[in-house]
């Protein structure tokens, strides 16, 4: 004969069985907090020692070096949550590379591949002024997607990079710094956001 | 309702197939090694239970190759997805019941 205990357990395990199947948790706060100071180092760079506008890029002559800041700041980014996600899953006992993060990569990949795309048309037909408004728009979708399958803060902060994009569009004038906001200040407080929510 | 722990369906009283329902129920298809590593099982042991979920028609099975690999996909079938949510019912309703 079973007792109370027994099904209130039997329930918590099959919701837990179905969170830990389906959304991938070990994305770390800490790799938000990194990308955002990364990003602020980036646009500090390009703006104060590059002197770099993307308004009026077109003449500048620094657009190799501003590519070659930019895939860096990206690659550490990703690289920090890659390694942060594998030490967050190793702790608890989980892998990094499962069904659930598979179908997150896969959700993300599509949006992301789409927005890099667009960007070295935009790149290559001399429009850069509207670089920085479309990898916030095609960030923040990706983003918007994703939280269904992580943290559903992730979706707010799609969101919030959507309507960045969208002003850096219009104000193109500002469009560094609202770079800036949206991939530094914004991924900070969205790291700091998590970490006390879900990782203490 | 009136529930007894008689209504539980039998399929669903050993923890390991309550987890493979439970992760199929939210995944459109998992194939044997995700299932594996999520219930932290033998090969065996999984391979048995999901034998016995196959029987009663709870879940269905989709053999395909990759890289001339065999990988076998599992999905919950409509009548384990009913059987499944009944279950659920019924344990809430018992919990309740017992308060």
């Amino acid at each position: 004969m079973n007792t109370k205990q027994d099904y209130d357990q039997d329930l918590a395990e099959i919701r837990s069985m179905m969170e830990r199947s389906s959304k991938f948790l070990s994305l770390s706060g800490l790799s938000g907090v990194l990308a955002g100071l990364y990003a602020l180092t980036g646009a500090y760079i390009a703006y104060y020692m590059y002197d770099f506008d993307p308004a009026s890029a077109n003449s500048s002559g620094v657009e190799t070096e501003i590519i070659l800041l930019a895939l860096l700041v990206l690659v550490l980014a990703v690289g920090s949550a890659i390694l942060l996600s594998y030490k967050k899953a190793h702790k608890k006992g989980e892998k990094v590379w499962n069904s659930a993060s598979k179908r997150l990569l896969s959700i993300v990949g599509i949006p992301l591949s789409a927005g890099a795309v667009f960007s070295l048309i935009l790149f290559y037909s001399g429009s850069i002024g509207l670089i920085p408004s479309i990898t916030l728009i095609f960030y923040g979708i990706a983003l918007y997607s994703a939280g269904r399958l992580t943290f559903i803060e992730l979706s707010v902060l799609g969101l919030l990079q959507i309507a960045l994009g969208l002003n850096a569009a219009y104000f193109t004038e500002h469009s560094l710094l609202l770079w800036a906001l949206g991939f530094g200040v914004a991924h900070i407080i969205y790291g700091i956001y998590i970490h006390i929510r879900h990782e203490r | 309702m009136k529930v007894s722990v008689n209504d539980l369906h039998k399929a669903f009283e050993n923890r390991t197939r309550l987890g493979i329902m439970s992760a199929l129920a939210v995944n459109d298809t998992l194939d044997f090694n995700s299932l594996k590593e999520l219930l932290d099982v033998t090969d065996g042991n999984l391979a048995s239970h999901i034998k016995t979920l196959e029987k009663e028609n709870f879940i269905g099975v989709k053999k395909t190759f990759i890289d001339n690999k065999p990988n076998t996909k599992y999905h919950i079938t409509q009548e384990g997805k009913t059987a499944f949510e009944e279950h659920l019912n019924i344990l809430e309703a018992i919990i309740k019941s017992q308060k």
